[in-house]
C-alpha cells in the first residue's frame, strides 16, 4: 500500500481518514431528521412561514411572473394553506424543485407541503414516507408532435425519439406503453422541463411527452406553437395531488380540508366576491363552512374563520381553476374531469359537518 | 477509542434505520433486484425497462467511465499541445493558446456543456436530411452513426482470442527488447508471433467462415437504426469536458516546463539537439514530476464534473442512479451511499494509477 505514502497524493493520511469517516457516517448524518416531537403545524406557526415545494416553472400550476410572484393552481393551493394556518396568504417560501428531487425535499423536512403537479401512485404513497391529500387536478399523459410529421395517433410513433422529464411517472408510462404495444423508441430524459422542451423544439426528439395539462402549458414556450399539435389520446391516469410527510396526521388533515373547503365553497356557490353576503345565508352548510355555526376550524387546530380567509384571499376551487388554467387564463383548458361531481366531473369533497 | 468510534457508527446507523421505518420509507438493498420500469438513451451493455436497478447502476457507471476515460485522453492531448504552444516563440501561436486558456477556463462548465449541446441539436439536420458519407456514415441531430458489425455464433469467442493475442504482443515485444539488450542480436520473435497469428486466423476463417456480419446504419421510420452510434448528449459532454479540462492542463504543463531549469535547455542546445528532441527527451521528462500531481486532480475533477450531464439527458451514474433511480425508489440513503462508494473508489483508483506512473518517471536519486 505504498501509494498512500506518496507525498504527491491528493489524500494525506488525515485527509483520507476524514473522508472515510465522513463517508461512513454519511447515511446516518443525512438522516438526522427534523425533530419529531414537534408537529408540523407548531413548527410553521413558530417560524411564521410555510415552505411549499413547487415546480421550477410550469404555467398554470406554479410559475413565477416577472416580479417573482408565483401563480398557478398549485401556487394558489400553497397560499390557501398559508392563509388558513397563518392568516397571511404571503407567508410562504416557495421552493422550486425538479421532479427528481421533490420527494427527498419533502422527506427531509426542507418543505412542509409539496404542491407540484405530482401524480398520486401507490408506490409513492406507500414507500416514500409521504402522503397524498387528494387530487386537485385529474390528468392523463399526452404527447405533442410537430404537425408536419403527419402523426395523428400515439400508435404511429413506433421508432420515434421522445423527450421527457427524469424522475417522473412519464418515463415509466412511456416504457409501459411502447413495450406493451411492441413499439420501439428512444427516450431522452431531462432534469428540467425547460431543457426537455428546448431539445424537442430544436428537433432532438420527434415528440415531447408529459401530463396533458403540462403540454398545453409548455406549448406556449415553443418558438412556433402553432406548428405543433397535442395528440388527443392519453396513455395513463395522472391524478395530480399535493402531498405531505407521512406521520403527522394533524397536518395532513389541515391540508386536506383546505382543499375540501375550496371544493365545498364552489359547490355551495360561495366565492371571493360574494362571501360577505354569504355569511348571512340561512343555508346551514354555508354557515358551517364559514364558521358562523359550529367549531370545525377549532377541531382542525385552527380558528373558525379558516375557510373564510381561504375563500376571501384565494377563492373557491372553480375561481382558482379559471384564473390559472381555464377560461380566464391563456391556457383555456376545459374543466372536463375537473368539473364538480354535480356537473359530471370527478371533483368531490366530503361534507363539512 | 476504536470501539467508541464503532459504537458511534453503530448508533447512527441504528438510529437512521429506526427513523426511516417510523417514516414508512422503504429501506434495504432489496430494491436493486426490482425492475426499473424506464429506459435511457445510452447503454453500453444490454438494458431495457425490464432490467433491474443493479443493471442500471452498471449501465450508469459504464457511461460515466467511458466519457471520463475518453475525456481524460482528449484533455491530456489538447492540454499538452496548448500548454506547449503557449511557450512557443511564435507570437501568434502563443497568443492563440493564451486566448484558448482564458476562454475555456473562465466560462462555467455547465454553460459550455449546454453550448455544445444546443449547437449540435440546432445546427445538425433532421434524420431525413442527414449528412452522409458513402451512405454508410451518417450525421444528424439524433447522433453520429458509423458502420459496425455484429457477431455470428463463434464471433464472440474469436474476439476474445484476438484480444488475448493482442495482449500477448506486449509480452513478446518486451521479451524481444530484453533479448536485444542482453545479447545484441535481433531475434525474430515479433515477426514469428505475427506470422503464427496470421496463419491461425487464416486457418480458422477458411474452416469456419467469417463469424461477423456488417451492421450498417439505415433510416427506418423516424430514426437511423443499426451501426454504432453516438448521441449528441455524449458528444457534447465529451467535447465540453475535454476542452474545459484541457485549459487547466495547459497551464499545468506550462508551469511544469517553466520549472525545469534554464540550464537544461541550454545544455540540450549545446549538444546540438533539435528543439523537438530536447523538448521530448530532456525537458518534458523532467517537467512530468511537477505536472503529474496537479494533473491527477484534473483527472479527478473531470470524472466528477461528468455529473453535470443531467442537464442534457446524458445518463451517467449521478443523473441516472443518484437522480432518477433515487426518485423512483425513494431510497436516498442506500443510493447515495452506493454512489459515494463508487466515486471514492474511482478517485482512489485514479490516484493509484497516477502515483504508480509517477513512481516510474520520478528521478531516481543516485
Ligand atoms: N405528474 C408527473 C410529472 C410531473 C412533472 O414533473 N412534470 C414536468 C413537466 S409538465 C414539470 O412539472 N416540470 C416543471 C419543472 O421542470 O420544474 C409526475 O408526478 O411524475
Amino acid at each position: 500500500m505504498n501509494f498512500l505514502k506518496w507525498p504527491t497524493i491528493e489524500f494525506s493520511k488525515a485527509g483520507l481518514l476524514f473522508t472515510i469517516v465522513t463517508f461512513l457516517l454519511f447515511p446516518a448524518l443525512s438522516n438526522v431528521m427534523p425533530a419529531k416531537a414537534e408537529g408540523t403545524l407548531e413548527l410553521i406557526k413558530k417560524r411564521n412561514v410555510l415552505t411549499c415545494g413547487v415546480t421550477q416553472g410550469l404555467p398554470g400550476f406554479s410559475a413565477p411572473d416577472d416580479k417573482g410572484r408565483w401563480h398557478g393552481i398549485d401556487a394558489d393551493f400553497c397560499r390557501a394553506v398559508a392563509v388558513a394556518v397563518l392568516g397571511d396568504a404571503d407567508a410562504i417560501k416557495f421552493v422550486p424543485l425538479s421532479a427528481k428531487v421533490r420527494f427527498t425535499a419533502l422527506q427531509s423536512g426542507e418543505i412542509d407541503l409539496l404542491a407540484r403537479n405530482t401524480t398520486w401512485t401507490m408506490h409513492r404513497d406507500t414507500a416514500l414516507g409521504i402522503q397524498f391529500i387528494g387530487a386537485n387536478y385529474y390528468d392523463g399523459q399526452g404527447f405533442i408532435v410537430k404537425k408536419d410529421i403527419g402523426v395523428t395517433s400515439v400508435r404511429e410513433l413506433d421508432g420515434a425519439s421522445i423527450c421527457a422529464n427524469a424522475g417522473t411517472t412519464t418515463e415509466l408510462n412511456v416504457a409501459d406503453y411502447f413495450r406493451s404495444n411492441g413499439m420501439e423508441y428512444d427516450i431522452s430524459s431531462f432534469e428540467k422541463s425547460e431543457e426537455a422542451v428546448a431539445a424537442y423544439d430544436a428537433g432532438r426528439c420527434d415528440a415531447y411527452t408529459t401530463d396533458q395539462s403540462g403540454l398545453y402549458a409548455q406549448r406556449q414556450r415553443l418558438v412556433d406553437p402553432d406548428a405543433h399539435i397535442v395528440l388527443n389520446e392519453v396513455i395513463s391516469k395522472e391524478p395530480l395531488s399535493p402531498a405531505v410527510r407521512q406521520g403527522d396526521d394533524v397536518w395532513a388533515d389541515i391540508v386536506r380540508w383546505v382543499h375540501y373547503a375550496m371544493l365545498n365553497a364552489e359547490e355551495l356557490g360561495v366565492n371571493s366576491q360574494n362571501i360577505d353576503s354569504m355569511k348571512a345565508s340561512p343555508n346551514p352548510s354555508i354557515r358551517r363552512l364559514l364558521g358562523v355555526e359550529g367549531s370545525f376550524g377549532e377541531s382542525l387546530g385552527l380558528d373558525n374563520d379558516w375557510a373564510t380567509r381561504v375563500i376571501l384571499k384565494v377563492g373557491n376551487y372553480g375561481e382558482s381553476f379559471d384564473r390559472n388554467l381555464g377560461a380566464g387564463s391563456e391556457l383555456k383548458i376545459e374543466r372536463g374531469l375537473n368539473a364538480l361531481w354535480t356537473q359530471g366531473g370527478l371533483q368531490f369533497a366530503p361534507p363539512i359537518r | 477509542m476504536v470501539s467508541a468510534f464503532i459504537g458511534l457508527v453503530w448508533w447512527l446507523i441504528d438510529n437512521t434505520v429506526a427513523n426511516l421505518a417510523r417514516q414508512n420509507v422503504a429501506t434495504g438493498f432489496g430494491f436493486l433486484d426490482n425492475n426499473t420500469g424506464f429506459d435511457i438513451n445510452q447503454k453500453l451493455i444490454a438494458y431495457d425497462e425490464t432490467s433491474s436497478y443493479l443493471r442500471l447502476l452498471l449501465v450508469g457507471l459504464l457511461n460515466t467511465a467511458i466519457v471520463s476515460v475518453l475525456g481524460i485522453l482528449l484533455a491530456t492531448v489538447i492540454g499538452f499541445m496548448v500548454g506547449l504552444a503557449r511557450l512557443s516563440d511564435n507570437w501568434l501561436v502563443s497568443k492563440l493558446a493564451f486566448i484558448y486558456v482564458e476562454i475555456f477556463r473562465n466560462l462555467p462548465l455547465l454553460i459550455q456543456i449546454l453550448f455544445w449541446y444546443v449547437l449540435l441539436i440546432e445546427l445538425l439536420p433532421h434524420p431525413k436530411k442527414s449528412f452522409s458519407l458513402w451512405e454508410v456514415f451518417f450525421l444528424n441531430n439524433r447522433g453520429l452513426y458509423l458502420p459496425w458489425f455484429t457477431t455470428l455464433p463463434g464471433g464472440g469467442y474469436l474476439l476474445w482470442v484476438l484480444g488475448l493475442f493482442g495482449a500477448g504482443w506486449f509480452y513478446v515485444a518486451h521479451k524481444a527488447r530484453k533479448m536485444r539488450e542482453l545479447t545484441g542480436h535481433n531475434k525474430a520473435y515479433a515477426r514469428n508471433y505475427i506470422l503464427i497469428g496470421v496463419i491461425c486466423l487464416g486457418g480458422y476463417l477458411s474452416l469456419w467462415g467469417v463469424p461477423f456480419e456488417a451492421d450498417l446504419p439505415a433510416l427506418k421510420g423516424f430514426n437511423f437504426r443499426g451501426g454504432l452510434s453516438f448521441t449528441p448528449e455524449f458528444v457534447a459532454l465529451l467535447v465540453a469536458l475535454s476542452l474545459y479540462t484541457a485549459s487547466f492542463i495547459a497551464e499545468i504543463v506550462r508551469a511544469g516546463v517553466l520549472s525545469v531549469s534554464k540550464g537544461q535547455f541550454e545544455a540540450a542546445k549545446a549538444l546540438g539537439l533539435p528543439t523537438s528532441v530536447s523538448m521530448n527527451k530532456v525537458i518534458i521528462p523532467q517537467a512530468m514530476r511537477v505536472i503529474i500531481p496537479p494533473l491527477t486532480s484534473q483527472y479527478l475533477n473531470l470524472t466528477k464534473n461528468s455529473s453535470l450531464a443531467a442537464a442534457i439527458a446524458y445518463p451517467e451514474l449521478v443523473s441516472v442512479f443518484a437522480g432518477t433511480a433515487l426518485n423512483q425508489t425513494g431510497q436516498a440513503v442506500e443510493i447515495i451511499f452506493i454512489t459515494m462508494s463508487i466515486y471514492l473508489f474511482l478517485s482512489l483508483l485514479t490516484s493509484f494509477l497516477m502515483n504508480t506512473y509517477n513512481a516510474r518517471v520520478a528521478l531516481v536519486e543516485k
